[in-house]
């Protein structure tokens, strides 16, 4: 991809996309067929299925495909012949039926699900194959004696749906569904409140005369039964959370419901019993009905994405380890001290281990986000975590995987809190206040009936009670922060439960960590502009440059390589170095100058305006670095290396430096600084040379001078940081791959709308004092109602579905209209 | 009019029976998955059972 492209190739290039995956094909392009493709993984793909009688994958969806470009997957799967891993991973096994659930994060549209249920006609052994689209789980039925696992893992990655198998896999088999539950509760509380709605039309439009004594108590009792599953199944979740609330001296909003639904279910009772009225059996059940349907919206969560994910995610199953010459699949968590491992190429390292190969290319972008690999050395120590690049390598295991430099991390205590009852969201806030009040206002009334009318005052006394239910209060914040999270993913920011938006507009200071996230994790192009150099000049750049341990005149070697360039070492005399300059010295006598505008000094040639570049642009200046090239006095031209920062990032830092204090925590040295001194204001605090726990102490310091902190970083050595901060967010390139445990992940395409989203945030807060402000209407009619003594069971069926479906329509309409205004959808 | 009581009676029993109807369907995964039924059944053949079908046939439907 790196490849220096000369000026005149530079210029209008037509797009060709890749017939398979639609990415953006190079002009070295894969043609088959007359399709194109943009890499040979691709074209092998196509082969595949268009031999297979698959090509229906491509009618249903344009360029449906996953480029298997830089998918390294020779000998990785090899430890799934392993019996004992095996059974981990298999659901169910018996003779030759074998059941299997993968998780498959590149499941994205519909071609997906037509393929992956199409296993069958692409291997013999494969029975049956269904798709769950919103888990992005594929279960397969398969033949152990005609595909074995290991076959089968790799014919779904050789076609693109590599299966994500880790540690983590026997966690999610017995992650059960909650929700489904919660949507029979629901179903239940409909059905009743739809009887109890239709038992009580005769009552609704007076028809009190129902002559038959008989039906009307018959309707009446039926009301109770129909009535009970709503109190003593619908409702069960409230009673508790309000239980154990009060355990610990503490009101939630769920103690105000549960105080209304007790009050409303025995009056009701009573009046049944005594004969004093029809009761409230119908408010009761819509109000559980509204309430579920609230909780529902709130519990929506992205089931496809893992918020949860620590290094056992990540780490492999198994490893090859070396017993007397043999090799062996065993569980990683069975490694020891001293252990020889093999590990090959495009695995991951499990355990800090010495180097016993005479070297090894090691590859941390999962843990820095740094994706340039580093070169270690025979008895070097390596550390957990990396992924290996190139030749299989031996290590020798130093430390158990659990007490390796990474993986120790998670020993931290901020990873055992319980994260609930830490935060006081905003409706806990209130519901205490609520309770109180309405406490008080029925005692009031209570008292003061008694002077007036005996009999009255225990009616307006349980009436208060009854119509002061938070049904509509408690409906507003899921219905707002519901939304919100909606309009927050699709905008790529995937939040994680409804409280982190409220926990966004508590946020006082944002610290970045910077490699990943403020800069991009590929190594970015490197295009030459000027004069174009000639075969023969390129290769004294080639020598001149190979000369340089400075990181731009590596990356510039690089470039070179990757397109092809031999490595020819050349005769250079006259070498020098000038410190933050540049390079120059003579090949073939030519004298040659590599390095900064200054360097130049007094060349004649090209200026610095003839290199379409706006100087004067803070971003442009930001993203690029130029490096000029000068040959016997004249400038040619000048490489334009791309430093890596985000688009647009000096205007977001700005807007974000306004409000918020900043930090940068980085986990390399200073060498970057200076560039980012330019766009940070002068009060950021940038910490370098930073490691994992240094990371995560900084956090809790910074909650110990009472900041509220925000995190955003991508590695797992960040895991920490984002763990102890108040809101984690995971920037990540590509968001089915892998993100350390968070609050959120967001696309880092959309990191610069930062400012935006956390505005948002502060918007949706607002909406929901105006909803509470709406439902406190309600209230305070119904209380009028009810203290009056006027609070007849028609008044509350009227008063208490008409407040909870304002609120809803309220919140939704408010969230997604200035979701429209602020552009965000 | 005490033939409304019976008929009330049966309007709850049949409504019962859709609850529980509606109940085995969350139980048995129903609604755990809202998108691929919808996607799958527009697709040209069958849900795959053992036998290899017509594949050759969808392939000229298209």
């Amino acid at each position: 991809m790196d490849r220096i492209k000369s000026e005149e190739k530079k210029q209008v290039r037509k797009e060709i996309i890749c017939f398979h995956c639609g990415d953006v094909c190079r002009e070295d392009h894969v043609v088959f067929e007359e399709k194109d493709f943009c890499c040979n993984g691709c074209r092998t793909v196509y082969e595949i299925l268009k031999d297979n009688d698959l090509c229906n994958y491509y009618d249903l969806q344009n360029t449906p495909g996953i480029t298997l470009k830089s998918r390294d997957y020779d000998e990785k799967y090899n430890y799934l012949d392993n019996k004992e891993i095996q059974e981990q991973i298999l659901d169910f096994k018996d003779g030759n039926t074998a059941k299997v659930n993968f998780y498959i994060p590149v499941i994205h549209c519909s071609s997906c699900i037509w393929l992956l249920e199409n296993l069958y006609k692409l291997k013999e052994g494969v029975r049956y194959s269904r798709v769950n689209f919103t888990k992005k789980e594929v279960y397969i039925d398969f033949n152990p004696n005609e595909i074995s696992l290991k076959e089968l893992v790799m014919t779904l990655t050789t076609i693109g749906y590599e299966p994500y198998i880790s540690l983590e896999q026997e966690v999610r088999k017995s992650r059960k569904s909650i929700n489904r539950s919660l949507i029979i509760k629901i179903g239940v509380a409909g059905f009743s409140f739809g009887n109890i709605m239709l038992l009580s039309f005769p009552e609704y439009f007076g028809f009190e005369g129902i002559d038959d004594i008989l039906i009307q108590r018959f309707i009446i009792w039926l009301n109770v039964l129909l009535s009970l599953p709503v109190v003593f199944y619908c409702s069960t979740d409230y009673f508790k959370s309000a239980f154990s609330g009060l355990k610990q001296n503490y009101i939630n909003i769920d103690v105000p419901i549960s105080l209304g639904i007790l009050s409303l279910f025995l009056v009701s009772v009573i009046h049944v019993i005594f004969s004093l009225g029809p009761g409230y059996f119908d408010s009761l059940s819509g109000l559980l009905f509204f309430l579920l349907i609230g909780r529902w919206v709130q519990s929506k969560t992205y089931e496809g994405l893992s918020f949860e994910r620590d290094y056992k995610s990540y780490f492999p199953l198994a490893v090859t380890r070396l017993v007397d010459g043999t090799e062996d699949a065993v569980p990683v968590n069975s490694l020891k001290k001293s252990d020889i491992i093999r590990v090959r190429n495009g695995e991951i390292i499990p355990a800090d281990s010495i180097l016993i190969s005479d070297q090894a290319s090691i590859d941390y972008s999962f843990v820095t986000g740094e994706s340039e690999a580093v070169q270690k050395e025979k008895n070097d120590l390596v550390y957990a975590g990396g992924r290996q690049v190139g030749a299989s390598i031996l290590l020798r295991v130093q430390k158990p995987v659990s007490q390796s430099y990474l993986t120790q991390l998670w020993n931290n205590e901020a990873f055992k809190k319980e994260e609930t009852g830490e935060f006081e969201t905003l409706v806990n806030r209130i519901s205490k206040y609520f309770t109180f009040s309405v406490l008080a206002i029925s005692l009031a009334g209570l008292l003061i009936w008694l002077t007036i009318d005996m009999d009255r005052a225990w009616f307006v006394f349980t009436a208060v009670l009854i119509i002061a239910c938070p049904c509509a209060l408690s409906l507003s914040s899921p219905f707002t922060l519901g939304n919100a999270m909606n309009v927050f993913g699709r905008n790529h920011l995937y939040i994680k439960n409804t409280h982190v938006i409220e926990k966004l507009t508590h946020i006082t200071h944002i610290v970045f960590d910077k490699t990943g996230t403020l800069t991009e994790s590929y190594s970015g192009n490197i295009f030459y502009e000027g004069i174009p150099l000639t075969e023969e000049e390129n290769t004294w750049m080639v020598g001149l440059v190979s000369n340089s341990t400075h990181p731009l005149s590596r990356r510039i070697l690089k470039n070179y390589s990757s397109a092809g360039a031999d490595h020819v070492v050349m005769d250079i005399t006259n070498y020098q170095e000038f410190k933050g300059k540049g390079i120059s010295g003579a090949v073939d006598g030519h004298l040659i100058k590599i390095g900064s505008m200054q360097l130049m000094n007094g060349d004649g040639g090209l200026t610095n305006q003839d290199v379409p570049l706006k100087d004067d642009d803070i971003d442009e200046d930001l993203r690029f670095t130029k490096v000029f090239v000068s040959i016997d006095g004249k400038i040619k031209g000048c490489y334009r290396i791309n430093n890596l920062y985000r688009k647009d990032l000096s205007q977001l830092i700005r807007t974000l430096g306004e409000k918020y204090r900043l930090s940068i925590l980085s986990g390399d040295h200073e060498g970057e600084r200076e560039s980012l001194q330019k766009i940070f204001p002068d009060h950021t605090s940038m910490l370098f040379n930073q490691k994992p726990e240094d990371k995560l102490d900084y956090i809790s310091n910074l909650h110990q001078v009472g900041d509220d902190v925000l995190m955003l970083g991508d590695g797992l050595n960040d895991a920490g940081a984002l763990m102890q901060s108040n809101v984690g967010i995971a920037v990540t390139e590509d968001i089915t791959s892998f993100t350390p445990a968070s609050d959120a992940i967001l696309d880092a395409s959309r990191l610069t709308d930062l400012d935006r989203f956390l505005r948002f945030s502060h918007i949706s807060k607002k909406i929901i004092y105006i909803s509470f402000a709406i439902s406190f209407l309600y209230n305070i009619i119904g209380m009028s109602f009810a203290v009056f003594g006027k609070l007849t069971p028609i008044v509350a069926a009227i008063l208490m579905p008409a407040s909870s479906i304002s609120v809803v329509f309220f919140a939704t309409f408010a969230v997604n209209t200035m979701a429209k205004i602020r552009k965000l959808i | 009019m005490s033939v409304i009581i019976l008929l009330i009676i049966f309007s709850v029993i049949v409504a019962t029976a859709f609850l529980v109807a509606f109940i085995w369907a969350v139980r048995s995964g129903q609604f755990d998955d809202t998108k691929s039924p919808s996607v799958r059944m527009l697709f040209d053949e069958d849900i795959p059972k053992n036998d290899e079908g017509s594949n050759k046939e969808s392939k000229d439907d298209r």
